[in-house]
């Protein structure tokens, strides 16, 4: 046995094996747990998502990923990319920042972070001195500007983040030359925002928490004009032109304020409360966007009325008399605009809103009447309702594949057909070689498929079991329902919704067959659904039949739930998988395994108390088999059998929270005895042989249709496999009728085996290889020509996972033929095992099939068929991560999934050949591009660049000559020197700054358009 | 002709004469004077033994009141692991017999020390571990008793060069009254647990080591420092353990086998390579108390024919107890006694014809 362990001494198979298996963790899934930040960049036209813990992830044009994580996993609070660089700057809660670049490695590009840096006071002052509030990334890339709790603004020099001790901006200095009777020192507490004018560099807005804010001159360093504002500031916004910009505060209002170098102490143009007059809630962000029509929009996120709309998400668009207060499922943590990208336009012109909420990513197209969503390619939110399960399968004939689509599409009707907005970098993974589907099943009743081929996980179909059910919730009663004249004027958005109406409708089992489009679905309460995948909507009735699992066991009362009431009378579903059958299993235990063969048309499905067959073309039950031990108290009475009613568990909340009030001193006395019992007695296992009489040995763990050597040797036959939680292996000989005579004769079967593992440990997987030792294909897998048939002539050999080992046997007389002790040996048990083909990265034409399995431990093994020598073993999952190695699924061809969140899937690869990973490039737009990122984030702004753009079409009229006035620009602009030149000599005149630009911009158009010809 | 054949035979209980005499006369009684065969006997416990040597054989004759059932096999379906066999002459000519069987079956050792009870526990490898540890065996086959104890995390102390070391340790915390662990008295709560079953446990969680040993409760051997050094064996003397079957072992890697081995040496069992040589046929599981494999297609001498169905019921009652069967021939053999008295739920109606529809492995 434990020559197994030791590495094998064959040269070939070793170096075969390297070409064989390669793990790598490839791409994450879905949308990241708890983030925390967000960020974009115009520029590159990537946004930038922070999590709590530490990661930081990019995404830009489907299939455009890159992720980061930074080592101290703090939160980061922060994100700013550095204007027209592949660069950007996190800053994390630790109060540490992080320079994060995009560079190209080896074709592709790369993240990577290149510098870290924490501020530090001079000795002994508070660490609040430092503490960063607002970061604000210069446009001449050269410096960062931190502002800081103590009111201090340091500037930090790029890229090695080294602080520019002459240049900080002190609250001391500010003050100069602000009267003194309207503020003080405490006026300049906290930098609650730090704002460039988007067209002279050379000037700063700083806002202070106070509701001070400061336009700054950074040449002559000091404040040039000042704004008294009487509600504590939340933030700051630029209107594209400079002229003017926007404050918004705590108390739900927001302030228009004129910028003008004439006076000092400015008056407030504009200020409302959106949504007053009753007290509002703070509105923490806001944009003024500029357009064509001179109607513009105002986005603001808050603001909603503390009394009776203070709980609610919202994020507000008013445009002209169109206003809408989109509300989202959870908390927003951060949005932003797409606007016009173009330096020279004059206007904002905003084409979508990006919205990060605690749980997923909203796009609201803009230009479109209605503001309807964008489905969004990537970051879908698979947890929208918990994952109870998941299913994989490989390789969807096309024709499967197109009807899906066809049937989701027909579901997304209700979103904007805007391409994805965010659409930076350039994906050169080559295009995944085959469809695959992910289904998940759902906590609500739902299964979502999806396309699980590319890098890009993307929803496809949603198919809901629920309204073969009666529930007593009304699928009609949503929030949605909001009178016409409803202020604030609420719309919900995103399809987060965590809050099952009916646990019992929780999805635990999926099969699907690729080739005949047979779904089956079994859930919690003991139900199982075949469907049929049908184009057009339809109304029918599904066929009911009840599997009663206890037969003639008598006297025992099942204390769980209830099974699920059905429709009487036809049902209208929706193109798409459509039931045609529902089996109810009795009692309504949750469905613990579920096998479906669509051509012998029968699907098998288990509990914990027996398992049955069903005739799905016959509609009619074939048999069931109790597996119950007659003494398994616990697994007759249901789970649910210990969990208190909803009503008392309520009443002891209420009273535990009454005792908590009354007396948290003493609790916490009693806390201190626990914690020293728990010393004295430390965690001790119980060292006992399995046996018999233990709890749920009778919960059917797997299910497996096969047809070989049951009886004889000589014939074969379909067969019905079963192994329990008690080490049984239960198997069936079938007749299944021909096909000319299906619907006549019943299909009959007849146990033939009964297999007790001496180890009593879980069965979790039953499967027989063929004479070649090869796994026997899926059921009409040979008959679509896409599987050698099995080899009906050699001996057949049964092989039985069981969680502490692999066993072979012959067949169709059972003797132990081979085996492999895994948990004797190494302690650790199996979870999960698929037959995965492994293809060689060498050659195209060798691929051999092995057992891939996950332990208890989190290892991956690759156990090699049928001689069960293990060949490598991976650390995967942290052994700690129950829930992530519970929900692990493994593909055909060594791909597997798993949850690191409820949120995220963890896409792996175990073999050389089919990987699935981010491969892509982000280029530095060149300077043809260098047009294009001026003015386009209130936040950044390059007014140097604009000069140097708002120069160069004045040498193309000069060219006159559009296309060599670009190369001209190419030239000009490539060339610092010549730049630094046309800057100087613009520097004269700052005054009439504004005005000769927008003399210039029409010069500009003609410039853009002549470029788009 | 190597059904079952009974024949009934009398002896000169005072004066047996030489066990060759006697195997002689047997097999001319059976006519079967051209085959290896083995001889055992049922003794006053009903349990069997075997005949190989003249000592054993007397004490055979002995203990016969009235009658001694003898029992005759072939040589080559004895399964040696059942008890002790022959003599080093007699195991050579085993062997040859061995090698025309197809199946390859590992030369087992044999001993010539008769046992009449069944083993609970045993200290074995003494002569390969240091003083300080002890490797003991748990039988729990056949046996109702609970193995009965429970592990804890821990450290413990380790001399290294660097000077003492603390290194987590497993230890066993708890007892269970009337349990297998207790009742050998070769366990006691505080020992450290070394190894299970020739795995180290080093670097392994508790809860890897409790899967190890559940996953070995059948044949646990598990390699312990005891806590209480006092009662470790001394080298000189064998008989020292409290089972009383303390002996050397032969562990199949160790170089140097002694002369003694232990009575139900499984070799499958140890940590030898038990897959990669032995296809174990589903009727011969190395961790079933032996006894019950004997009776396998081989021929039965009677001496009382009455006490055939008295035997062959008590087997089944521990053959059940342990949920487990031979292969097809038995059932013949007892379905035609009428003996079964297990459920039929262990052997399914129509389920005799087939063979072994219920399977232990």
């Amino acid at each position: 046995m434990r020559r197994f362990l030791r590495p094998g001494h064959d040269p070939v198979r070793e170096r075969l094996k390297r070409d064989l298996f390669q793990f790598n963790k490839t791409v994450e899934h879905g949308f990241p747990h708890q983030p925390s930040a967000l960020g974009y960049s115009p520029f590159l036209r990537l946004m930038a998502i922070g999590t709590r813990s530490g990661a930081i992830k990019l995404y830009g044009a489907p299939g455009v990923e890159f992720m980061g994580l930074h080592e101290e996993n703090n939160t980061v609070m922060q994100i700013h990319f550095i204007p027209d660089q592949c660069q950007l700057v996190t800053l994390l809660d630790d109060n540490s920042l992080h320079l994060w670049s995009l560079k190209q490695q080896g074709g592709a590009s790369e993240l990577r972070e290149e510098h870290r840096f924490t501020l530090k006071g001079p000795p002994g002052s508070p660490p609040s001195a430092t503490q960063v509030t607002a970061v604000l990334p210069h446009s001449s890339r050269e410096v960062l500007y931190l502002g800081t709790e103590s009111g201090s603004i340091f500037v930090a020099e790029l890229p090695w983040l080294r602080v520019l001790e002459g240049r900080t901006i002190s609250p001391e200095a500010v003050l100069q030359r602000i009267p003194e009777d309207n503020c003080n020192r405490r006026s300049c507490e906290l930098v609650e925002a730090l704002q460039e004018h988007p067209k002279n560099p050379d000037q700063i807005l700083i806002g202070y928490s106070r509701g001070l804010i400061v336009l700054w001159d950074l040449q002559s360093n000091q404040a040039t004009q000042h704004f008294l504002g009487s509600q504590q500031l939340e933030n700051l916004y630029w209107q594209r032109d400079g002229s003017k910009f926007i404050s918004c505060h705590y108390d739900g209002s927001y302030t228009q304020w004129p910028v003008s170098s004439d006076n000092k102490q400015s008056e407030p143009l504009e200020n409302t409360v959106p949504y007053g007059p009753f007290p509002c809630k703070a509105i923490s962000k806001i944009y003024w966007q500029t357009t064509k029509n001179g109607l513009p929009y105002i986005i603001f996120q808050g603001g909603m009325p503390r009394a009776s709309y203070g709980d609610r998400h919202s994020i507000s668009v008013i445009h002209g008399s169109q206003q809408t207060a989109f509300d989202f499922t959870s908390r927003v943590i951060d949005f932003f605009i797409i606007f016009s990208s173009d330096p020279a336009a004059e206007f904002d012109d905003p084409s979508a809103l990006v919205a990060l909420a605690e749980e997923e990513l909203v796009v609201i197209d803009l230009k479109s009447a209605g503001w309807p969503a964008v489905h969004p390619p990537y970051l879908a939110s698979l947890h929208c309702s918990a994952i109870t399960c998941s299913h994989h399968v490989s390789n969807i004939p096309l024709k499967l594949w197109e009807r899906i689509i066809s049937a989701g599409s027909k579901q997304n009707m209700h979103y904007s057909s805007m391409p994805w907005p965010i659409d930076g970098g350039t994906n050169i993974a080559p295009d995944p070689p085959q469809r695959d589907l992910l289904l998940t099943g759902h906590e609500d009743g739902t299964v979502r498929f999806w396309d699980a081929s590319g890098v890009c996980l993307h929803l496809l179909y949603k198919l809901s079991t629920v309204r073969v059910f009666l529930t007593d919730a009304d699928p009609n009663d949503n929030m949605n329902t909001l009178g016409e004249d409803e202020w604030p004027p609420l719309r919900k958005v995103g399809t987060f919704d965590p809050y099952s109406d009916d646990p019992r409708l929780g999805i635990q089992k999926i099969y699907l067959c690729k080739y005949s489009g047979y779904l089956a679905v079994a859930g919690t309460a003991g139900q199982v659904l075949v469907m049929e995948l049908n184009d057009e909507d339809a109304e029918h009735v599904v066929d009911h039949a009840e599997a009663d699992l206890l037969q003639d066991q008598e006297g025992y009362r099942w204390k769980g739930h209830e099974k699920l009431k059905t429709r009487d009378g036809p049902v209208r579903f929706e193109a798409g998988f459509q039931p045609f059958v529902l089996v109810q299993c009795q009692p309504p235990a949750v469905v613990t395994s579920l096998a479906l063969h669509s051509e012998w048309k029968l699907v098998a499905f288990g509990t914990s108390h027996g398992f049955g067959l069903f005739d799905h073309q016959q509609k009619r039950l074939v048999f069931v088999k109790c597996t119950l031990h007659p003494s398994d108290q616990l697994a007759l009475e249901g789970p649910l059998s210990r969990v208190k009613s909803l009503k008392k568990s309520l009443r002891q909340s209420f009273r535990r929270i009454r005792r908590s009030r009354v007396s948290s001193r003493k609790r916490r006395g009693a806390a201190g005895n626990a914690s020293e019992e728990m010393e004295l007695a430390p965690v001790q296992r119980k060292i006992e042989a399995r046996s018999a009489e233990d709890s749920f040995t009778g919960f059917v763990r797997t299910l497996y249709f096969a047809d070989t050597f049951l009886r004889d040797s000589s014939r074969h036959c379909p067969s019905l496999w079963a192994g329990t939680n008690g080490g049984t292996v239960y198997a069936f000989c079938l007749r299944v009728p021909p096909a000319e005579r299906r619907m006549d004769e019943p299909v009959r079967a007849e146990q033939a085996k009964e297999i007790q593992l001496m180890h009593r440990a879980p069965v979790v997987g039953i499967l027989v290889l063929d004479g070649r030792s090869t796994p026997l294909p899926e059921p009409l897998e040979v008959a679509h020509d896409l599987s050698k048939s099995p080899d009906m002539q050699g001996s057949h050999q049964l092989l039985v996972v069981s969680e502490e080992q692999f066993k072979v046997f012959t067949l169709p007389k059972v003797s132990s033929k081979l085996k492999l002790k895994l948990t004797a040996l190494e302690g650790c048990r199996v979870r999960k095992v698929t037959v995965a083909n492994f293809g060689s990265c060498k050659t195209d034409d060798y691929s051999e099939n092995d057992l891939a399995v996950l332990t208890n431990l989190g290892d991956i093994q690759i156990i090699s068929l049928p001689f069960l020598k293990l060949q490598i073993r991976y650390p995967c999952i942290r052994k700690e991560d129950v829930s992530g190695i519970a929900s692990c699924v493994f593909t055909k061809y060594g791909q597997g999934f798993y949850l690191i969140s409820p949120s995220e899937f963890e896409r792996f690869s175990l073999s050389t050949k089919w990987l699935v990973e981010p491969r892509c490039i982000v280029d530095m737009p060149e300077v043809t591009s260098n047009n294009h990122m001026h003015n386009k984030s209130g936040t950044e702004n390059a007014a140097r660049k604009s000069r140097g753009s708002g120069k160069s079409p004045g040498d193309c009229e000069e060219e006159d000559e559009g296309k060599s006035g670009r190369l001209m620009e190419h030239a000009l602009l490539n060339d610092e020197k010549v730049l630094k030149e046309i800057q100087s000599t613009l520097e004269g005149g700052r005054g009439s700054f504004a005005e000769r630009n927008s003399a210039r911009s029409p010069l500009g158009h003609g410039l853009s358009n002549g470029g788009a010809d | 002709q190597f059904g079952a054949e009974f024949r009934r035979f009398s002896l000169d209980r005072y004066k047996p004469g030489k066990f060759e005499d006697f195997y002689k006369l047997i097999l001319h009684i059976h006519h079967i004077a051209n085959l290896e065969v083995m001889i055992g006997y049922a003794d006053v416990h009903g349990d069997l033994l075997p005949i190989n040597n003249d000592d054993n054989f007397f004490k055979a004759v002995s203990s016969a009141h009235p009658l001694l059932r003898v029992f005759i096999q072939r040589q080559d379906e004895v399964d040696y692991s059942n008890f002790g066999t022959n003599t080093l002459s007699r195991k050579k000519k085993a062997l040859v017999t061995l090698r025309n069987d197809n199946l390859r079956r590992r030369p087992h050792i044999n001993i010539s020390m008769p046992h009449d009870f069944r083993p609970v526990s045993s200290i074995i490898d003494v002569d390969i571990l240091p003083e300080t540890h002890r490797r003991v065996r748990l039988y729990r086959h056949g046996c109702e008793k609970p193995l009965g104890f429970y592990i804890r995390d821990g450290t413990s102390v380790r001399v290294t060069p660097h000077g003492l070391e603390k290194v987590p340790g497993i230890f066993i915390s708890r007892m269970v009254p009337g349990g297998l662990a207790e009742s050998t008295g070769l366990l006691a709560v505080n020992d450290e647990v070394l190894e299970v079953n020739g795995i180290e446990v080093a670097g392994k969680t508790l809860d890897q080591v409790t899967d190890m040993m559940i996953a070995n409760s059948h044949n646990l051997i598990i390699t312990v420092k005891p806590a209480n050094q006092r009662n470790n064996i001394i080298r000189s003397s064998r008989m020292s353990g409290s089972s009383g079957q303390s002996t050397d072992s032969t562990a199949s890697h160790h170089s140097l086998p002694t002369s003694h081995v232990l009575q139900n040496f499984h070799p499958d069992e140890m940590e030898s390579d038990e897959e990669a040589d032995i296809v174990i046929e589903g009727g011969l599981e190395p961790q079933h108390i032996p006894k019950l494999h004997s009776l396998t297609s081989s021929s039965l001498s009677r001496i009382n024919g009455s006490s055939l169905s008295h035997r062959l019921q008590r087997d089944l009652v521990l053959n059940n107890s342990s949920g487990r069967e031979s292969n097809g021939s038995i059932h013949k053999l007892l379905s035609s006694l009428k003996t079964d008295p297990r459920h039929s739920l262990v052997i399914p109606r129509g389920g005799i014809e087939e063979d072994g529809t219920v399977i232990t492995l």
